[in-house]
């Protein structure tokens, strides 16, 4: 007997999180994330940690930004119509370097939407969703492991670079039971964030240039500065110096930019002689594999690309194996979002085919099948 | 080989349950097993549907595509989903009348009833469900269910729902019998 286990996206996320050293949770459930919610309402009380629930989202992220300036690690889990609240407050970790992970399990929007079904409508929200060049990383589990997986890794990445890190889930990833084998907690590397030995000298936001990541201190233990949402110099305090400006801009955006191939993660089959490429993400990209599986079968050669880590984009390897197929079709439950990306990346040379589908339904195989082999557009 | 289910019915009738309870045998038997489910905003009386694949191999796609084996416990979920069968065999409450247009195979199995008057709890009525799908199927052992069934269902409740499993399989077993007749 294996220590397998049936679990669920919402869970595994949740133990992931766990295993990362996460103790502070403030939230508003909303399905199809509510799991997530319950679980950490059960399991953060055992270990000392705390569990709020909010009076709704804005308040959500609000008290995990302010629980990570303590040096609590940090996290809430919505969906799309939280995560739209949640934007002013992004923007404000982005600016204020403040480490936080935010699930989003996306469902059907715009707004109230359609609660039990699954979309991907989230991509372009969760990187632009809030004003200003801004900082974040976005990533994409595609299975029930990469749930505890990736959010562990988004702890991670969050406490390394000092930026917002959302997990973009689903309603299928999310409420999908899938048998997992664990890792042993053992072998898993933490990253903590890098803090001040003293408070004598001590500038919060004194950094590198070139995508430096300041130390932090923790409120509540004898050091005494300023946090913000304007523009300021590494003393925290407000500036509107133009070369100020400038370079701290720079700098927030370079420390995503020089992270990436650190973090860059994604998950490719038979794509070493494809011709014909699907990119995809997210449960999408389980109809596309099964497409891409049976295409295989009958001699088509084709190839699936699944980016975990969609902002930044893994552009590097994508446009390797891009520069060598002859189509590349882009299936995704929106009504071209990711494909945008992918366009920018192929450029012309090769068609970039949408498949979009936005009835709060998943792709059946069948329907990427029929693109692979030329069908209906 | 990859085997589908979809349990269909109305929220409340505990059908998730069955569906996690079968998927987690499967497991215990060292099949891979996915588990998904679709489910109106409400969480009581409107349809309620939970699929799930068993296989020997990797599991790409995580929802039933052609079901081999549709569970249909209201009126409403049998015409919606026996109508969407192909080489499968649906198993219907006989409360439920039967139409001639579903053309699929199509079994009728008392599991309402002997939930409420044999077992004497209508709520276990998932659990009956489930002895049913798994004796007609064969995809578990009663052995391994009985188990997965005790690992899911609330403390103090073992015994009611292991009788209800129990009887699940003699209404399986009663069909069959029927059948090769």
């Amino acid at each position: 007997m294996t220590n397998a286990k049936l679990m669920q996206g919402n869970e595994a996320c949740t133990l992931g999180a766990l295993a990362a050293g996460l103790d502070f949770f403030a939230g508003y459930p909303i399905t199809p994330s509510t799991e997530i919610a319950e679980l950490c309402a059960e399991e953060l009380p055992k270990i000392g940690g705390r569990f709020i629930q909010m009076e709704d989202e804005i308040g959500s992220i609000a008290a995990i930004i302010g629980a990570s300036l303590t040096g609590r690690k940090v996290m809430t889990a919505t969906s799309g119509p939280g995560f739209s609240l949640m934007q002013e407050n992004l923007g404000y970790a982005g600016i204020a370097e403040v480490p936080i992970v935010i699930v989003n399990v996306q469902r059907v929007g715009p707004s109230t939407g359609q609660p039990t079904s699954p979309s991907q409508g989230d991509v372009m929200q969760s990187r632009w969703g809030t004003h200003g060049d801004h900082p974040v990383v976005v990533l994409a589990p595609g299975n029930v492991k990469e749930c505890y997986e990736l959010t562990f890794k988004a702890f991670n990445i969050a406490e390394q670079y000092r930026v917002p890190v959302i997990v973009l889930m689903d309603e299928v990833i999310g409420h999908m039971r899938e048998k997992v084998i664990l890792p042993d907690i053992a072998t898993l590397r933490i990253v903590n964030r890098k803090e001040p030995e003293t408070p004598a000298g001590y500038l919060p936001y004194e950094a590198d240039d070139d995508g430096g990541v300041p130390l932090m201190a923790r409120f509540g233990q004898g050091y005494r500065f300023h946090v913000t949402g304007l523009f300021h110099d590494d003393t925290g305090f407000p500036s509107n110096k133009s070369d100020i400006t400038n370079r701290f801009t720079r700098r927030l955006l370079r420390k995503v930019e020089k992270a990436e191939p650190a973090i860059r993660e994604y998950f490719t089959e038979s794509t070493d002689d494809c011709d014909i490429l699907v990119v995809a993400f997210g449960s999408s990209a389980m109809s596309s594999l099964s497409a891409v599986r049976k295409a295989r079968a009958s001699g088509i050669k084709a190839g699936l690309f699944r980016p975990k880590t969609i902002w930044p984009f893994p552009e590097d390897s994508f446009k390797e194996l891009a520069a060598k197929a002859k189509r590349v079709i882009v299936p995704e439950m929106n009504l071209g979002q990711l494909v945008l990306e992918i366009e920018r990346l192929v450029g012309c040379k090769a068609p970039v085919e949408r498949l979009s589908k936005v009835n709060g339904e998943l792709f059946k195989p069948e329907e990427i099948l029929s693109r692979i082999m030329g069908g209906a557009k | 080989m990859r085997t589908e289910f979809r349990l269909s019915g109305s929220g409340g009738q505990g059908l998730l349950l069955a569906g996690i309870v079968l998927a987690e045998a499967a497991i215990l038997e060292d099949k891979n097993a996915v588990q998904t489910q679709s489910y109106g905003p409400e969480a009581r009386g409107g349809a309620s549907k939970a699929e799930v694949i068993i296989s020997e191999e990797d599991i790409d796609y995580p929802k039933a595509t052609d079901p081999d084996f549709l569970l249909a416990l209201t009126a409403e979920s049998y015409k919606t989903f026996g109508a969407l069968m192909g080489k499968g065999i649906i198993i219907v409450d006989s409360s439920v009348a039967l139409n001639p247009e579903i053309k699929a195979r199509t079994i009728s199995a008392p599991i309402l009833k002997a939930a409420a008057e044999d077992i004497g709890k209508r709520v276990v009525a998932n659990i009956v469900a489930l002895g049913v799908l798994a004796g007609i199927s064969g995809i578990v052992a009663e052995k391994t269910l009985e188990l997965a069934v005790k690992n899911r269902v609330p403390k103090g409740t073992e015994e009611l729902n292991l009788s209800a499993l129990h009887k699940g399989f003699e209404l399986a077993a009663a069909v069959g019998a029927r059948q090769a007749d």
